[in-house]
């Protein structure tokens, strides 16, 4: 009776020890499959970083020198998309979050931002060809491709927002609204400072998810190569993203511009990571604050 | 006196109009959709006049610059369907094992290192991953497998795998740390291993959160553009094997739409395997909304 109990225990034990074992391995594979494919992109591109790849533009026909209109490019249909995004975004959560509790107008809201946030990135795309660029005849254009990335980062900024908000703790709002502050007084004087940092760390992870999309900016903003930099936002720009895509499969000499291609790979993860980092380190900080 | 009441009712409807304001920008993202929705419709559906639907949906062939050019989708519809079914078989199990591990069984020093590689993993751009799998894992395949070209449903799956498992893998996670102490206290209590917490108790009350963040990873994987445009293999055929290549919806609208001229038959049939492409992703997060809304976990009364 003892030992058969003592058997079955000992299987039971046996069970769970596998069981986390294939926890550990699964996580252990996530970790294995991040770690090669930094392995394999910085150690082939590393060398191809140098000065002038970050400050010169592209020469004969792509095969020879940098990257400096797709870093220009990139970096003004990020930020133009965020500066779109921002207002709306925000004044979407503090809706969703300050002025509604519960109820059919909110749930249609909310299912309206997360099947936006589920649309795939192509049909943004072709969403942003025939709206902004055909119908609003704003063209080819750092403008229609800005509008375009804005609406697809739309619901990132709400979510972080709304996160920013949920954390400000109610009894700020209670004593403002105590001393007799107006509910606007209230959000703009209280709950909007208090939230700010939520709202900023949304607007950074905003700009690295516009930064690292192709799919919408291809016929909307991005062109296969410019000579020059923009001088408006009016003009076609090439992207980072774009760059890669156009060296890897449709360059002159795809074999002899792998560098190349590494290189401007290398520079979007730095780019990207560096603005996620950003922001974890912007959140951490302010979590130890609070 | 009189003048503070006036002004008081200057300040109700200054607030009305702020809450109004706001109410207004909050619908932009329903706007969005609809004009969406709208739109690819309206470039979408003149294709109609050309095929039937039943042609365009099931038509085996997919040759839009021939003369007379056939725009039957059904290959792309399979290739979509095939990339996203076999990268689930490899993300699900990934993600949720992953998940349990991060929410139950990792120590907390373990934890902080295992949950930002999720975050990393996705952050990384698709275009990037895309290029991965074109300049590392296509030759590695074709190598190992003795395959005629790395770039096939295969590849594209793992790496559609790779970006979906951290949409799987944290939604999982939220909902497995959702579920109430009390009911894992009572379970060890009764005398149940860890394990058995976490496959009887744990698992079925986390089942919906799961679910949930099951069909979202698919949805992101069905929708995933660069990845399929440039590790598919671009052939618009239906697959026999793991290793022949496809052609995904999203991979022959990005591909092919540079070239069809404006406003002609093929680019409304691209459009319209949009539209298709679209209604999936929208079916899959109706479906997500649902599942997560009615069996949302309200305390632990509700097992």
């Amino acid at each position: 009776m003892f030992k058969n109990s003592n058997h079955v225990q000992g299987r039971r034990k046996l069970l769970q020890f596998i069981m986390f074992g294939f926890f550990r391995v699964s996580a252990a594979i996530n970790g294995i499959a991040l770690l090669a494919i930094f392995y394999f992109l910085v150690s082939r591109g590393w060398r191809a970083i140098t000065w002038t790849f970050l400050t010169q533009p592209p020469i004969d026909s792509m095969t020879k020198g940098g990257i400096l209109p797709c870093i220009v490019g990139t970096v003004c249909l990020s930020l133009g998309a965020i500066i779109l995004a921002i207002p709306i975004g925000v004044a979407s959560a503090i809706y969703l979050n300050e002025y509604t509790f519960q109820g059919r107008v909110l749930r249609m809201i909310r299912l309206g931002i997360n099947n936006l946030a589920g649309v795939p990135s192509i049909v943004f795309g072709l969403f942003g060809l025939a709206f902004f660029v055909v119908y609003l005849k704003m063209g080819v254009s750092i403008l229609a491709g800005a509008f375009t990335l804005a609406v697809l980062t739309l619901p990132v900024i709400i979510g972080a927002t709304e996160e920013g908000l949920r954390s400000v703790p109610d009894t700020y709002r209670e004593a403002s609204l105590g001393l007799g502050a107006t509910k606007w007084q209230t959000i703009y004087r209280v709950v909007l400072p208090a939230a700010l940092p939520g709202i900023l760390t949304g607007g950074i992870l905003g700009l690295s998810r516009a930064a690292g999309e192709t799919a919408p900016i291809m016929f909307t903003a991005a062109a296969f190569f410019t000579p020059s930099l923009p001088s408006s936002i009016f003009d076609e720009v090439m992207a980072l993203p774009y760059h890669i895509y156009v060296l890897a499969t449709a360059g002159t000499e795809i074999e002899a511009t792998r560098h190349l291609q590494y290189g401007t790979a290398l520079v979007l993860i730095f780019l990207v990571l560096g603005l996620n980092l950003m922001a974890i380190i912007y959140r951490a900080r302010l979590q130890k604050r609070r | 006196m009189i003048k503070s009441s006036n002004s008081g009712k200057s300040r109700c409807r200054t607030e009305k109009i702020i809450r109004i304001t706001f109410f207004c920008i909050s619908l932009a993202s329903i706007a969005t959709l609809v004009l969406i929705t709208i739109f690819l419709f309206m470039e979408g559906l003149p294709v109609l006049k050309e095929v039937s639907i039943n042609d365009f949906i099931f038509g085996k062939y997919w040759y839009p610059t021939d003369d007379p050019p056939a725009f039957g989708i059904f290959p792309l519809i399979v290739g979509s369907i095939a990339v996203t079914g076999v990268s689930s078989v490899i993300s699900i199990p990934l993600g949720v094992l992953t998940a349990i591990y991060l929410a139950e069984a990792a120590s907390t020093n373990v934890r902080q290192w295992v949950k930002p590689i999720v975050e990393l993993m996705a952050v990384l751009p698709s275009v990037v991953i895309g290029f991965f799998g074109m300049v590392i894992i296509a030759p590695f395949l074709q190598e190992v497998f003795d395959i005629p070209t790395g770039l096939n449903l295969f590849n594209a799956s793992l790496m559609l795998a790779f970006m979906s498992i951290p949409t799987i893998c944290s939604i999982s996670e939220d909902a497995i740390f959702s579920v109430p102490t009390e009911l894992k206290e009572a379970s060890l209590a009764l005398g149940a291993t860890h394990w058995e917490t976490i496959s009887r108790v744990i698992l079925p009350a986390s089942l919906s959160g799961i679910t949930t963040a099951i069909i979202l990873g698919m949805s992101r994987a069905i929708g995933e553009t660069m990845v399929v445009l440039m590790v598919a293999g671009g052939a618009a055929i239906i697959p026999i094997s793991l290793f022949d290549p496809v052609r995904p919806m999203p991979a022959s609208i990005v591909a092919e739409m540079a070239e069809a001229p404006f406003r002609g038959d093929h680019y409304h049939a691209l459009f319209a395997t949009a539209v298709v492409l679209f209604l999936f992703t929208l079916l899959f997060n109706l479906a997500a909304d649902h599942i997560s809304h009615k069996y949302k976990q309200v305390g632990a009364s509700t097992l």
